[in-house]
């Protein structure tokens, strides 16, 4: 039973076993090379998340959207008549997260690039985007900036996939991707 | 003066020396263990039941509130009631000393169970589900971070105890040169409990308040920041305290010793250098914190730790190779292991643990933990397949094997269904790294965890998941079940064993309270022989050469599952 016991004499002056110590160089140089793949990937990756990030409040942030929706409104869906927004590529584009849906719809055109602004009105929520399967955390208070480039058309959903109480589960919305014009 | 409790008794079968305080301490904590264990097992069944599609048991109300009672009874209250038995053992048991301040040890104990049903009756009275991470702005009634800091408050005294025994046996010589391996490691354990602790008091204390009403708001990023600087760490007390829990069944089942004390040492000492930021790894898919800090956290701190398990994980299985091989099972390879105890449920238990938490664990959670790959998996039940590898398959399973050698040596009873016994860490650790993959699998298809309903019944934008992850979820289900099914044996054998099991006479034990008289404190143990391992094992100048080929097989997994990762998240849209 010895792990159980005192070491004999003095315990780090006890010599490196072979297996030991090649195995410590095989494991730190794997360690590095995981370090260097995010640096690496900031540099000639294409998926990096953005550090832009602004303070807001539910009122500034409310105003902004409702300014994008008054001038890019292209039509309205389902009985709660949710506005469908196509703003022009290169623009800013607003989605509110709020208990328990996401404000307005949006229809983007495939390859052209966009400034998607994300933020909550009230709790955490999560924005997940299917089938793609991008997911970022939404924070009241503050402005999450993304730089996005769709790159195939088609309907995608985006579901809530932080736990925001009792109808989490109902917090899904649509967002279209058309072929460039 | 208070007359101080020297009673001890040695085990007859072991040669442990039990003091009379802190055996009674330790079966204490460890029965309060296993009971949230029960409790948060019949919560894990409804839960699971719920989140398998085709079952679909509870109503949502009822799912989010189960699921946080499932939560906080496993995560926090099993574990950690668990983890003071362990530190108390690993004090007072294997140093030979009194514990210090029994007397406060009891009351950190009573603050512990009443915190924990304070905080398990908020959440059942319905207004508390908020899962165990509580995540402010949302809110839950104020005696729900009451029970949680007054648990904390508990568990912080009992290390407390625990400390101060280590001085005790220090100034009582009860041991000569250093503490063994399995203490340092819960030393190491700990020391990282007194940094969580405290992180959790900067954020549970504001908050408590902020539901009262006394603190107007709460920034909910750094609620996120500060919350995780605590539920981080509390992980990696658990991986300290189940890595401790490994040498010490590689100790009981084979006399194995570590192979080099440095190495296992300095492997602990860089969990408690490099874990303290590794919360970053929960933040980073968050907004307003910058990628130079998201990267140096998640690496510097955490890329050492992993460094450290990664080390643990060839040590243990080296030890026991060697030991194996000394006993003469030193042909080929791999005789060693055809030839070790499958049967004896203590070093299944143990083996499994490591192979679990190590494959499915470990490379899971280095993958989520990459800056950019997090955003293919952030918050997807990929998470919580990850978790159960590390918590469930690392430290529960690790902690069971530990059970089936304390009943006869500490509660002094007979194991009852020994046949069962030794099937039961297969059924829970087979079904359990099922359940974590099918999990993870149906993770990396978007489903997303914490979540009633992945049909969106009724919701004209609902998403439709592909049929492979109904399947997954499934398989997940039955697999959860087997995992349960798992979990009653471990519990019929326990409780059955503690409370029907035939009793274990300690010769010559006759109980004298301390007021009657003290006995002189016990002689020091001579430390054992490290005899340095023969040249006349091994191959090629490596005494554990099959360890170090599972090693590599390990790291070629780890390489592959990384690149193919990388891979998958190349192909989505492009993000800046
Ligand atoms: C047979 C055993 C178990 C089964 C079948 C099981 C099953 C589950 C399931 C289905 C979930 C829900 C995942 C979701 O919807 O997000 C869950 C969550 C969880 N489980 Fe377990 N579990 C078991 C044991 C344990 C143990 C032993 C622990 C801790 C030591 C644990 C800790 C957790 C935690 C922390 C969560 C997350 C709760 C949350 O998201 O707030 N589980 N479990
Ligand atoms: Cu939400
Ligand atoms: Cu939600």
């Amino acid at each position: 039973m010895s792990a159980l016991v005192p070491p004999q004499g003095v315990w780090w002056k006890q010599p490196l076993d072979r297996v030991e110590g090649t195995w410590i160089v095989i494991a730190f140089v794997w360690c590095l090379i995981m370090f260097f793949m995010m640096p690496y990937w900031h540099v000639f990756g294409k998926q990096n998340l953005s550090n832009e990030a602004y303070r807001t409040t539910p009122e500034m942030f409310q105003a902004k959207t409702q300014a994008m929706v008054d001038k890019f409104k292209v039509r309205e869906e389902t009985d709660l008549k949710i506005p469908v927004v196509a703003p022009p590529p290169g623009s800013d584009v607003y989605i509110i997260a709020r208990l328990w849906s996401w404000w307005p719809m949006v229809e983007l055109q495939e390859g052209k690039t966009y400034r998607l602004h994300l933020a909550s009105m009230d709790w955490l929520h999560g924005f997940s985007l299917q089938p793609e399967n991008i997911n970022i955390q939404v924070h009241p208070g503050y402005e999450h900036v993304l730089t996005v480039t769709p790159t195939r058309a088609g309907t995608y959903s985006i579901i809530c996939n932080e736990y925001c109480g009792i109808n989490h589960h109902t917090m899904a919305s649509r967002l279209y991707v058309v072929k460039a014009k | 003066m208070m007359a101080v409790n020297r009673l001890f008794r040695t085990c007859p079968s072991t040669g442990l020396v039990y003091h009379e305080a802190a055996e009674k301490l330790i079966r204490w904590n460890a029965v309060a263990g296993v009971v949230s264990l029960l409790v948060g097992g019949i919560l894990a069944l409804l839960v699971t039941l719920t989140r398998w599609p085709a079952v679909h048991l509870l109503p949502a109300d009822w799912f989010y509130l189960v699921l946080t009672a499932h939560g906080l009874d496993m995560l926090v209250f099993w574990i950690i009631f668990f983890e003071i038995a362990v530190l108390y053992f690993a004090a007072a048991v294997l140093l030979k000393c009194r514990l210090a301040t029994p007397r406060i040890a009891w009351v950190a104990f009573w603050l512990m169970i009443l915190g924990a049903i304070i905080n398990n009756v908020a959440v059942f009275r319905g207004d508390s589900s908020v899962m165990f991470t509580s995540y402010a702005p949302m809110g839950a009634h104020p005696a729900f971070y009451l029970g949680l800091i007054l648990f904390a408050v508990g568990a912080l005294v009992a290390c407390f105890v625990f400390f101060g025994t280590l001085v005790i046996a220090k100034s009582e010589r009860t041991y000569t040169g250093s503490v063994p391996l399995v203490t340092f490691g819960a030393v190491t354990a700990a020391i990282i409990a007194v940094f969580t602790i405290a992180s959790g008091a900067i954020i549970l204390i504001p908050t408590f308040l902020w539901s009262l009403g006394l603190v107007a708001h709460i920034d909910s990023l750094m609620y996120r920041t500060v919350w995780w600087a605590f539920g981080h760490s509390s992980q990696q007390i658990n991986v300290a305290a189940h890595v401790s829990v490994w040498y010490a069944i590689a100790g009981v089942v084979f006399g194995a010793k570590p192979m080099s004390e440095k190495v296992s040492r300095t492997a602990f000492f860089l969990y408690i250098c490099f874990l303290q930021l590794a919360s970053a790894h929960h933040l980073l898919a968050d907004p307003g914190l910058t990628s130079n800090w998201k990267i140096f956290n998640t690496s510097y701190a955490m890329y050492l730790a992993v460094l450290a398990s990664m080390v643990h994980g060839l040590t243990v299985p080296g030890a026991i190779e060697v030991a194996q091989r000394e006993k003469g099972y030193n042909r080929g390879l791999f005789e060693w292991l055809r030839k070790a105890p499958w049967s004896h449920p203590s070093f299944s238990a143990m083996f499994l643990s490591l192979i679990g938490f190590g494959f499915l664990g470990g490379i899971s959670g280095v993958m989520m933990g990459t800056e950019q790959l997090n955003l293919i998996i952030h918050n997807t039940i990929y998470v919580p397949g990850h978790f159960h590898a590390t918590v469930v398959i690392g430290t529960t399973l690790a902690f069971m094997g530990l059970t089936y050698f304390l009943i006869p040596t500490l509660f002094r009873r007979e194991m009852m269904f020994p046949g069962m016994a030794k099937w039961q860490p297969y059924v829970f650790g087979l079904g359990m790294m099922s359940f974590s993959l099918f999990m993870m699998g149906a993770g990396t298809l978007g489903v997303p965890r914490r979540h009633w309903d992945m049909t969106f019944a009724g919701n004209a934008l609902g998403y439709e998941f592909p049929g492979t992850a109904y399947l997954m979820m499934g398989i997940m289900g039955i697999s959860g079940i087997a995992a349960i099914i798992g979990g009653i044996m471990y519990l019929l054998i326990t409780v059955g064993s503690v409370f029907l099991g035939k009793k274990i006479a300690t010769p010559d034990f006759k109980y004298v309270a301390a007021k009657d008289g003290v006995a002189p404190k016990p002689a020091p143990q001579p430390a054992f022989g490290a005899s340095g391992h023969g040249a006349s094992i091994g191959m090629a100048g490596f005494v554990a050469p099959g360890t170090f080929v599972l090693a590599l097989v390990f790291l070629t997994s780890f390489i592959l599952y990384y690149f193919v990762n990388w891979k998958y998240l190349s192909t989505v849209w492009p993000l800046s």
